[in-house]
């Protein structure tokens, strides 16, 4: 793909001020990291604040009667629990309950409700939604905001001179605010395990607001290479990557996102099967692997017991605050205890890795004083 | 005195008599980023120019480090297994990979000098 051809975030001409190195992402011209490089901006982010434009993610509104019932056709979420002000995370399914992405549902305000889907996703997922929702909800996607994320333990700290109100949410809550004048959609949430926003931004002013947070000592832009080994080292699953549509959320280790009313009604695609899947021993069960040496085993690398071929390494690479490789994939279960030992065949060799338990790095959200 | 090659891998290599100690130059260190593991070739093999002798690794991707020359390798730089990063501290002196015993001096003819890769860097 040539640069012609690639969409421009509202904030890419900024973003290439700033130093940014720009890639081909999916569809859209990107960072991938600055002049600081991706070890220290990812410790950047873990220790100070880290501020990521998303805008090529999905922003859009689903409206009609009452989206939540319909939306709950499509998700095994519990939409219709969703109150005001609060944000969940689901997954959107194919007519057989395998995963087409994971995405951030929302109601900030009394507008429907908000998605945020994924940006190589972005097409499928509102061909997905319009087609199954023709007549009971209408999705309109959002053209004209950007998406910032703000991550880091300094983040409240910074934003209470910003916008204090928005210091008040604890996790997965969210609403309007308003910051240097604008209004801004804002939810306590991110993917990097850290505390911070995720701030919907008009596009028009982004540029604007983003000088003024950045204006701030401790606030850092980040590319995409430390977003990606920021959300590995918490476990956080990548879509189309440590999950496909050949997975259910049980079968790809988010069963939690699958809550006990969902499952008693039975009323989502792929229902019969997951409940299945929750009794019966699954096949393969996605884990955190470390190898035990300094080797990283990326996305591709095939796992071996005893010579035989025991499952995939899904994500993997190199944790800066781990300090050292961490990879997460799907193992034969019989092989999923924590400990249990494996191989990595890494061009031609194999490296003895452990099945480990994620997170490898604990998330740190806000989910109140003293909580 | 050793004499400086380079490749257009860019690798460098300081030839001395017949043993060619061989690392990836700045340039190429600053391109990969931070580097995270490397894998050393195991001395007394034989390897053949342009065949594969290492890997290096940053947090993005992992890197083939491709043979300059054809010859026996007599050492390798294990400090490098617990300590990668120096290879972007110093690629150029503590940061070096292995070092080969050069089948054929005739090889170091298709590399360049430092001028010729000063300016083969300047154009890309």
């Amino acid at each position: 793909m040539t640069d012609q051809n690639l969409s421009a975030t509202p904030l890419k001409s900024l973003m290439e001020e700033l130093g940014g190195k720009m890639v081909p992402f999916a569809g859209y011209s990107m960072p991938v990291q600055f002049a600081a490089g991706v070890r220290q901006e990812h410790i950047w982010t873990r220790e100070n604040c880290g501020l990521f434009d998303v805008s090529h993610m999905g922003q859009a509104r689903l409206r009609g009667n009452n989206p939540a019932i319909a939306l709950e056709t499509i998700v095994p979420g519990n939409m219709q629990g969703l109150v005001a002000n609060m944000q969940r995370y689901t997954v959107l399914l194919n007519s057989d309950g395998g995963i087409i992405d994971d995405l951030m549902v929302s109601r900030p305000d009394d507008d429907g409700l908000m998605l945020v889907v994924n940006a190589a996703c972005k097409d499928k997922d509102y061909q997905r939604i319009t087609t199954a929702l023709a007549g009971v909800a209408e999705l309109e996607p959002i053209n004209d905001r950007a998406l910032i994320a703000v991550q880091g333990p300094k983040t409240a700290e910074i934003f209470t001179k910003f916008m204090p109100a928005a210091c008040d949410m604890v996790f997965m809550q969210c609403g309007h605010f308003t910051l240097f004048g604008h209004d801004v959609i804002v939810s306590r949430s991110g993917y990097t395990g850290e505390d911070g926003f995720e701030i919907s931004l008009p596009s028009a002013h982004a540029e604007e607001i983003v000088r003024e947070i950045l204006a701030d000592q401790r606030v850092k832009p980040i590319g995409l290479g430390a977003r990606d080994s920021l959300r590995l080292e918490v476990g956080l699953c990548l879509s189309g990557h440590d999950f496909t549509e050949d997975h259910t959320p049980i079968s790809a280790g988010l069963a939690w996102a699958v809550p006990k009313i969902r499952r008693e009604r039975k009323d989502f695609p792929g229902a019969t099967r997951m409940l299945q899947e929750l009794t019966a021993e699954p096949e393969a069960i996605r884990v955190g692997i470390c190898p035990d040496g300094k080797a990283p085993a990326r996305e591709g690398t095939e796992i071996f017991k005893d010579g035989i071929r025991v499952g995939q390494v899904t994500s993997g690479g190199f944790g800066p605050t781990f300090g050292g490789p961490v990879s997460m994939g799907y193992v034969r279960a019989d092989l999923a205890n924590i400990g249990s030992k494996v191989d990595l065949l890494i061009r031609g060799k194999n490296y003895p890795a452990t099945i480990t338990k994620m997170p490898f790095v604990a998330q740190n959200y806000y989910r109140g004083k003293g909580a | 005195m050793a004499d400086l090659y380079f490749t257009e891998e860019h690798e460098w290599l300081s030839v001395e008599a017949d043993t060619a100690r061989v690392g990836i130059t700045s340039y190429a260190a600053e391109q990969l980023g931070d580097i995270v593991f490397v894998e050393l070739p195991e001395i007394g093999k034989q390897i053949e120019a342009g065949g594969e002798a290492a890997v290096v690794e940053s947090v993005k991707s992992a890197s083939e480090l491709f043979a300059p020359i054809t010859g026996e390798i007599v050492a390798a730089n294990m400090e490098l297994e617990d300590a990668p990063e120096t290879v972007n501290e110093d690629p150029t002196g503590k940061g070096w990979f292995f070092e080969i015993k050069i089948s054929d001096k005739s090889e170091l003819g298709k590399l360049m000098d430092k001028a010729a890769y000063d300016a083969f860097v300047a154009g890309l």
